[in-house]
């Protein structure tokens, strides 16, 4: 007679403690440290109160890594640093080594790996993303295509420290946005109201949750060809995408309809100005693989502006904020349409209520 | 439909060149300087003595159609590992009948060690489990936290996540559940940090691991902490329950420091990107060069600390803002987060204790009310931030808004009872004795 097969339970260890992974001399001076600088752009070293000196060395990553090269990096850490490594939340790498001669030979042994060594300080840093045609079932777009593409562009800006403030660039594969707010983000913008394949929504779609998805009410049950199926009001329809991904016969992207747009001005650290959420500059640009050319140009027209206009400190939103949306458009030749009023809940409030202008 | 021919007429990847798909897009991504994905994925197509070569070069062959048809092709689906309900993303391909071997290519998020701290042995380790039974494509790290393995067989699920979890790593979370979080740097190298992020971490999310693992919450729950309002882990936009560290007391200065900053930089480029840049006006540079500072006004908004952190410190009395709400666009628009609670004192275990328990009142709070599909800034939005603030047994502060109502359509025949409360409340925080006592 034979017997189930025994499964494992899991061991529910949730959240592993970093400690036996983290470099003796951070894990010395936990909650200790004095100050920090940056010798070169890419390296940081900070000092402890005890006097202990760390320099930390962060490298870009492609993000999607395959192990090979996640063992070129431990190669690299093994041989250069101290086999101690941590990841930023933006998917660059960091090394610590516990003595200043370290870090040339470790930034070199990076280097030459084809890794380059940049994204502290007044720099623009990795760009945070999504999945995008790789894993996501939703995706609009790649993401990890347009990062490439953008990053071999911004290379230079990376490796170096010459921006008025750091600059953050995130892309998203739809507009759910997972990708995050940015000081540029490269998002999906859908531009045409779902096609329905009548035939499957009564199989694959819990209808009431479909509907009640629907931010603008757009959506309503139906039949059609004697089938429960559901419609969609396409003059309410924002085109959001919404309803796709709990409903996939409801299809949002098209090899036309699916657009890239372009929003600036987004932060979340709270220095001197409050957090802010990104606002649109450029919409309707084509979703254009493999290097996506015209957003790669809409993303330098935007820095280029901003590395020439900006004081120092100023990050892109709060450079804005002094010279004005007027300037900005101006200065960048970007046009300015009925498509940038908001006209969302609270729309108002994002309009100038004061007789503040510029020309 | 444009396929390649090579592509269309396989039946089965095998991963030998003869059989490779074409890839006249991605190869395109192969060229300059930044770190091509598209090679990392080659390298593991062309590991012909490993498992997973055929599922990658049926991957690339998916990928490059993609890329040539502007479309994605992965449907999700349920699977899952025993015990546990969420933590693994389901991909099974659209497109299964021309690249067989990626037809199925799930991911298992698994939660990475506080502060995403490795040494290179734990990394090799984790690459060794993932070749055994992955595709060797790992992404460090995906949006949420998670360390994204991607690109497992529903098969192997089972035998990759026994293999993580008995190197000490747990599944993430997914759906409607507690999500994995993300905790900064912190007081492991960062000399801004306000409290124990691995601490506060650790023991937030430990504790709540059943809404993780068996997801039974309305939406999606995220807790991130930050150690100072410069926010490395974007507490603020991605969070329901943004942790953020701050100071009470004055912040400290070193007016040698400053002199010396003042003294290489010049007078008039430090009075106009620190003083005339702190947000409230709260500083003055003396004409001595040494630092006069209004701490009353002061935001502790992080400006003039990351300009000069040798000169400028946090104070002693350190804790963490707590601000609720913030998600993207789904349904009624972005949302920021909101002060909620604006000095949650972060120091002793009782302190942390308290955390736990408030953070536990949040999520009964948001488990009872919370609409299906609705964030808690949903339901912040749709009861109102006074309801919202007497079901988590949080009094009202000046500090949670920018300004005070102006609509007058409010009904306010108890105005002077809660007065009274108000004064009863600062009497005792002061530490009078108090008559409803």
């Amino acid at each position: 007679m034979s017997t189930a097969e025994q499964l494992r339970h899991p061991i529910e260890s949730g959240v592993p403690d970093p400690f036996p992974f983290m470099h003796p001399v951070l894990k010395r001076n936990y909650g200790a440290w004095a100050w920090h600088d940056r010798p070169r752009p890419g390296v940081l070293r900070h000092v402890a109160k005890s006097g202990e000196e760390v320099w930390t060395v962060r490298a870009g990553t492609q993000r999607q890594m395959d192990v090979f090269t996640i063992r070129t990096l431990c190669d690299i850490a093994d041989r250069f640093a101290e086999g101690y490594v941590r990841f930023t939340t933006r998917s660059s790498i960091e090394f610590m080594v516990s003595a200043a001669d370290k870090v040339a030979p470790l930034v070199d042994a990076l280097t030459d790996a084809g890794f380059p060594v940049g994204g502290t300080g007044n720099s623009v840093t990795m760009i945070s993303h999504t999945q995008g045609w790789l894993h996501c079932d939703i995706p609009g777009t790649d993401a990890s295509g347009v990062v490439k593409s953008m990053m071999d562009m911004l290379h230079e800006e990376f490796v170096r420290e010459e921006m008025p403030n750091r600059v953050h660039i995130t892309t998203s594969c739809c507009q759910i946005n997972c990708g995050g707010q940015g000081d540029i983000s490269i998002n999906v913008q859908y531009t045409k109201p779902p096609k329905i394949n009548h035939d499957l929504v009564a199989k694959v779609c819990e209808r009431p949750a479909v509907v009640a998805r629907c931010p603008v009410a757009a959506i309503r049950p139906a039949m059609v060809d004697g089938k429960p199926s559901l419609e969609v009001d396409e003059q309410k329809c924002v085109c959001c995408g919404a309803c796709y991904p709990p409903c996939p016969p409801m299809q949002i992207n098209g090899a036309d309809s699916t657009k890239i747009a372009v929003w600036v001005g987004g932060k979340h650290s709270n220095a001197r100005s409050k957090p802010a959420f990104h606002k649109l500059v450029v919409a309707n640009l084509p979703n254009n693989p493999p290097r996506w050319p015209e957003v790669a140009e809409v993303v330098r027209t935007i820095l280029s502006t901003y590395k020439a206009n900006a004081k120092d400190y100023e990050r892109i939103g709060e450079w804005i904020e002094r010279i004005g949306w007027p300037r900005f458009f101006e200065l960048t030749g970007f046009a300015f349409t009925r498509h940038h009023l908001d006209t969302w809940t609270g729309a108002r409030k994002t309009m100038n209520m004061s007789a503040h202008v510029r020309f | 439909m444009s396929l390649d021919k090579t592509g269309s007429d396989r039946a089965q990847g095998n991963g030998t060149a003869a059989d490779q798909h074409r890839t006249p897009l991605l190869d395109q991504l192969e060229s300059g300087p930044w770190p091509s994905f598209v090679t990392g994925l080659k390298r593991l197509r062309d590991a012909s003595d490993k498992p997973y070569a055929p599922m990658m070069n049926d991957l690339l062959g998916q990928l490059e159609h993609s890329y040539t048809e502007r479309l994605g092709f992965w449907k999700g689906g349920t699977v899952s590992v025993f015990g546990y309900g969420g933590g693994v993303i389901p991909r099974f391909s659209e497109v299964a009948d021309r690249f067989p071997a990626s037809k199925e290519f799930h991911t298992l998020r698994i939660q990475p060690p506080a502060g995403y701290h490795y040494t290179t042995d734990l990394l090799r380790q984790l690459c060794d489990v993932w070749e055994r039974h992955g595709s060797g494509l790992v992404a460090l790290h995906g949006q949420s936290g998670d360390i994204m393995f991607q690109g497992c067989s529903t098969e192997n699920v089972q035998k990759a996540f026994d293999e993580f979890n008995a190197m000490g790593f747990d599944l993430g979370g997914a759906g409607p559940a507690l999500r994995t979080s993300m905790s900064c740097v912190g007081h492991a190298r960062c000399e801004m940090s306000c409290y124990d992020e691995v601490k506060a971490h650790r023991r937030v999310i430990n504790e709540f691991l059943d809404e993780m693992h068996r997801p039974a919450l309305p939406y999606k729950f995220k807790f991130k902490f930050s150690g100072c309002a410069n926010d490395c882990v974007n507490a603020i936009h991605r969070s329901d329950f943004a942790v953020i560290g701050t100071w009470r007391d004055d912040m400290k200065v070193d007016q040698a420091e400053v002199k010396a900053y003042v003294a290489r930089v010049g007078r008039k480029y430090a009075i106009d990107h620190v003083i005339a840049m702190c947000p409230t006006r709260a500083l003055s540079l003396n004409d001595d060069d040494t630092l006069d500072v209004d701490n009353r006004s002061c935001v502790r908004c992080m400006h003039c600390l990351n300009v000069m952190p040798k000169a400028l410190s946090p104070g002693d009395e350190r804790g963490a803002s707590i601000l609720m709400g913030g998600k993207r666009a789904l349904k009624i628009g972005d949302l920021m987060g909101t002060m909620i609670v604006p000095f949650f004192r972060l120091e002793t275990d009782e302190d942390f204790d308290r955390l736990v328990e408030f953070a536990r009142t949040v999520i009964d709070f948001f488990a009872e009310n919370a609409l299906e599909h609705e964030r808690i800034g949903e339901t912040m939005d749709r009861i109102g931030l006074p309801a919202f603030l007497e079901g988590i047994g949080i009094e009202p502060d000046p500090n949670m808004v920018n300004h005070p109502r102006t609509s007058c359509y409010v009904r306010t025949d108890d105005f002077t009872d809660e007065a009274a409360k108000y004064f009863e409340r600062k009497a005792r925080e002061a530490g009078l004795d108090v008559a409803a006592d």
